[in-house]
């Protein structure tokens, strides 16, 4: 026996070593349901899809499903597509997000609550829902067409949905609150101090803002933009119902695909390239920015 | 001194030089509440196209709903699943964050990871893959497979809710009560539980609304029947705009806020206790 080691030694040795194990094995068996459901309905389904998509419609081991999305031009588009839609949404949400942050980290505590009520509403309201509200607001007769046409502002009623414009106003509606709520965190956190020394060396408010603040709150808002970026990514949803078939992102061909033809083998492969594209945008932002400390930030202090 | 003057931060700015960020910020909000808002107002429109305000009131699309069974039946449906789910996955979330936590397991923080992936993965992968190990297994358009495949998917959201609860408690409190002779479970249920309380309802909410909310899945795995509520009315919203659907939309509003208001009391009595 290690008489170094205080606890482990003497005649008792055995029996405590045993009991830690237990206690770890114990304390392991508490995440064992979690973990069966996982494996079970996430890692086996998906893990037999990457192996579906290796086979062709023959069925012989073949890359022609992988292949394809990059011979073909309809695949090349639909994640050209994906990637505008994620982009302009992500930056639709950074310049009304950040404005509506800084403006609500600023309030009187009461206040600073209520105003958080109009981010918080939204995030619970069913996704479903909100879309819908945006298809009746927006729509040839909705609300936005007769307002605009009541005060002369235009004539026709435009076109605001079924297309692009209206998948990204839906959108950015549903993403806002993942890019605010972090921010806010962050924000939350600076020392005003900062902000009262920046000045009292002589700094003016707007270059008090930009040199101390801003990139003191950069952290909260790299994590909303990813987390909004990588959301939008797999969106389906808000792009089938207010894109009216104009907008195709990933996963709706994902779906049409296997509602139309059960091709599960190239579903299956283009499942696998999102998650992929998903796990990268992560990835990098792992390494880029420290997403630990980013994602922990607000919580900590 | 006019308001305007007034120094509106540490960085002497006036509120009136920043008045632009108060009418851009207003604007903002306005943008994130109303159009949800307006849609409860419009359910009570007489008219095929909803206008707002309303000229004539009616509660016809009320009753269009409460007077379908298809409707009816897919209601009783996402509530089972709903209730079920947290049954399934408050519990399970609630322990595995308890372990993780406590033990120093080097694995604990891949364990994590794992558990949270269900948050990661796209739905829409998710989504065929459960339907294509359904299709093996013959649980598509069941309960049972209904509730599983929701409860992976309010899982994460569960377990970062009890974990966040754990780590601002005082694990002290339990070794306390286990030296006095309380086994590890009645330690747990007698002195954590009791202190934990809000995290664990506030996980239950989180779970409830991941299920009662959740459209992808359910668009593959349930049909018939067994349909979903939001999967009925996403098929309806995808063809053409009914109605029904916003009076539908009023009552799903009420559900959540109430249990937004529910979670938001629990929430800051969680708070105020441990700070």
């Amino acid at each position: 026996m290690n008489s170094q080691k205080p606890i482990t030694a003497g005649i008792n040795a055995e029996g405590l070593r045993r009991d830690r194990i237990r206690e770890k094995l114990t304390l392991f068996g508490l995440s064992v349901p979690a973990l069966i459901l996982v494996l079970v309905i996430i890692v086996v389904p998906v893990g037999w899809l990457f192996w579906l998509s290796l086979f062709n419609d023959e069925g012989a081991l073949s890359l022609s499903n992988y292949t394809r999305m990059l011979d073909s031009k309809s695949y090349t588009r639909i994640f050209r597509t994906t990637f505008e839609v994620s982009f302009f949404t992500t930056l639709i949400c950074v310049l009304i997000g950040y404005p509506l942050a800084y403006f609500l980290v600023q309030l009187p505590k009461r206040w600073a609550a209520l105003g958080m009520v109009t981010v918080l509403l939204p995030f619970w309201t069913s996704l479903l829902v909100r879309t819908y509200a945006w298809l009746v607001v927006l729509q040839r007769k909705g609300l936005v067409n007769q307002w605009g046409m009541d005060l002369g502002w235009w004539d026709e009623p435009i076109r605001l949905v079924h297309n692009l414009n209206g998948t990204l106003i839906g959108m950015a509606h549903i993403m806002l609150p993942f890019l605010v709520l972090p921010l806010f965190g962050s924000m939350k956190a600076i020392d005003y101090d900062y902000m009262k020394a920046a000045s009292n060396l002589g700094a003016n408010p707007v270059k008090a803002f930009w040199y101390v603040f801003f990139p003191l709150s950069l952290p909260g808002l790299f994590a909303g933009m990813i987390v909004v970026f990588v959301l939008c990514l797999g969106f389906f949803i808000t792009p089938a119902v207010l894109g009216g078939g104009k907008v195709i992102m990933v996963s709706m061909k994902i779906e049409t695909l296997i509602d139309l033809f059960f091709n599960f083998g190239t579903a299956s492969a283009l499942g696998v390239v999102l998650l992929v594209l998903t796990l990268a945008v992560l990835f990098l932002a792992h390494k880029l920015l420290q997403l630990d400390r980013v994602l922990g930030g607000g919580q900590n202090t | 001194m006019n308001w305007l003057s007034r120094p509106a931060s540490d960085t002497q700015i006036t509120h009136g030089r920043r008045l632009w960020l108060y009418i851009v910020a207003g604007v903002i909000m306005a943008f994130l509440i109303i159009p949800t808002l307006i849609v409860i107002p419009m359910s009570f429109s007489d008219s095929q196209y909803l206008e707002f305000p309303p000229r004539n009131w009616s509660t016809r699309w009320y009753e269009n709903y409460f007077g379908s069974s298809a409707w009816m039946t897919a209601t009783w449906v996402s509530f089972k699943a709903a209730f079920l789910t947290v049954a399934v996955i408050t519990p399970i979330a609630t322990m595995a964050a308890y372990g993780l936590y406590v033990s120093n397991l080097k694995a604990a923080r891949f364990i994590f990871v794992l558990l949270i992936t269900p948050m990661m993965v796209p739905v829409i992968l998710i989504a065929i893959g459960v339907f294509f190990a359904y299709t093996k297994l013959k649980l598509n358009n069941t309960l049972f497979g209904l509730v599983l495949a929701h409860s992976v998917l309010a899982l994460p959201m569960a377990l970062i809710v009890v974990s966040a609860g754990l780590k601002s408690y005082d694990m002290n409190q339990e070794r306390v009560a286990r030296s006095l002779g309380a086994s590890r479970l009645k330690a747990f249920l007698l002195v954590t539980l009791p202190q934990i309380r809000f995290s664990v309802v506030t996980a239950a909410l989180l779970a409830f609304i991941v299920s009662f909310d959740e459209v992808i899945v359910a668009l593959f795995i349930s049909g018939g029947k067994m349909s979903t509520m939001t999967r009925s009315m996403f098929l309806a919203l995808r063809d053409q705009i009914d109605p029904t659907i916003a009076s539908i939309s009023t009552i799903m509003i009420l559900v959540t806020t109430a249990a937004m208001i529910i979670a938001q009391v629990f929430g800051k009595s969680d708070q105020e206790k441990n700070t």
